[in-house]
């Protein structure tokens, strides 16, 4: 008779056993937060296609301190998403070589970072400029 | 000897399929100086305090790739981790995680010799030479392409650290992703149509979520992590060219 019985552990709470796996599930749950906030943009798309009261009356329910207070969080939650984003684009792209050299992983993360920070900036800039 | 004889605790999870209906912890007080490895620790319990305890190694110079295990939840070649670093806390050492225990320390891993057989892992000529034609030749450029997916060790660490592998077992995983595209980048080879269509399968790299941990702990720097996603890329490209060409891409 055959002695062998390999034995199988389960896989339940596995995102719990390893810092690394809970900063992944934390880095997908922010997900949630840029879905949640292109909801939000959409609602306002849609209020402003039925007219300008239905636009003020949707301008007037962001000013809620919920709807402020929701909007601090969406920012702190996908600032760490987009932290986390660029942290790991060096392992998902094929090797960019310039000038003869690999670009280091931290080069790829660090322009990523950037370009999302100088967009960020230019949007705020250009919807600043719009309201005032 | 010194003075005092330092003691560290290891925790160990054994299982023996004859007798155990399933694993559970032993604590062993083991003696050791600085300069000990994890597995000159287990090695001590064999030799002095159980000689039943089973696990894996030859090289204890981080080349052979047989020594891997969980230790302290983390997956690591015992003969490249260091006794000192736990000390004086206990260190917990477990199989290698997601592959099943063959007993104690030792895992089985047919599965995995099984998916290293089907990515072909050899050159499948680009065109046929005779010997009377020569080597072949490859500028530093060619072989920097492939040469990061050469240094795989097959010590299975990274697919202990990738949960999409513990959660199907099918997924041909990060290793051997890794060498498939060692294979397929090298400018000598032509067999990579015919290794599309492992990349492309149910079992293929879409199974991979990027959690990245199997890059992290490598102890090769390979970065399977990153072989895994640039197929994904190949992949989706392969099924767009096959509308282009006729007989471009994967069936
Ligand atoms: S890719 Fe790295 S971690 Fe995975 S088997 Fe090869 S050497 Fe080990
Ligand atoms: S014993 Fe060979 S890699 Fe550790």
């Amino acid at each position: 008779m055959n002695k062998r019985r390999p034995y199988v552990r389960p896989m339940d709470g596995w995102w719990r056993k390893n810092p690394f796996f809970v900063e992944y599930m934390v880095h997908e749950g922010t997900a949630l937060f840029v879905a949640a906030y292109a909801a939000i943009l959409l609602t306002g798309l849609v209020r402003l296609s039925q007219g300008e009261a239905a636009w003020n009356a949707w301008l007037s329910a962001l000013k809620n301190p919920w709807y402020v207070g929701f909007h601090l969080l969406a920012l702190a939650a996908i600032a760490y998403h987009t932290y986390t984003w660029f942290k790991i684009m060096p392992r998902t792209m094929p090797p960019v070589v310039v000038g003869g050299q690999r670009l280091p992983a931290w080069a790829i993360t660090g322009s990523g970072l950037a370009v999302a920070a100088a967009a960020s900036a230019a949007l705020l800039g250009l919807v600043w400029g719009l309201v005032r | 000897m010194s003075e005092k004889q330092k003691i560290i605790e290891i925790e160990v999870l054994r299982y023996h399929p004859e007798k155990d209906k399933e694993p559970h912890k032993q604590v062993f007080e083991v003696p050791f100086t600085d300069d000990m490895s994890v597995l000159q620790g287990v090695q001590y319990i064999k030799d002095y305090l159980d000689g039943s305890l089973s696990f894996r190694w030859s090289c204890r110079m981080a080349i052979c790739g047989s020594c891997g295990m969980m230790i302290n939840g983390e997956p690591s070649l015992s003969c490249q981790t260091f006794l000192r670093d736990y000390y004086p806390a206990r260190v917990r050492v477990e199989a290698l995680s997601h592959f099943p225990i063959e007993r104690d320390l030792v895992i089985n891993m047919e599965g995995f010799i099984e998916k290293l057989e089907s990515i072909q892992p050899y050159i499948i000529p680009r065109e046929t030479r005779t010997l009377a034609q020569g080597e072949y030749l490859q500028t530093p450029e060619q072989l920097d392409a492939y040469e990061q997916f050469s240094s795989c060790i097959n010590c299975l660490l990274c697919y202990a650290a990738c949960p999409q592998f513990g959660l199907n077992s099918n997924f041909i995983g990060p290793a051997a992703t890794a060498l498939l595209h060692r294979y397929n980048v090298d400018s000598r080879d032509g067999g990579k149509s015919q290794r599309m269509e492992l990349i492309n399968s149910e079992e293929g790299v879409f199974n991979c979520t990027a959690v990245g941990y199997c890059s992290e702990v490598c102890p090769k720097h390979v970065d399977p992590a990153n072989a895994v996603n640039q197929n994904k890329t190949n992949s989706a490209a392969d099924y767009f060219l096959r509308f282009l060409t006729p007989k471009g891409g994967a069936k």
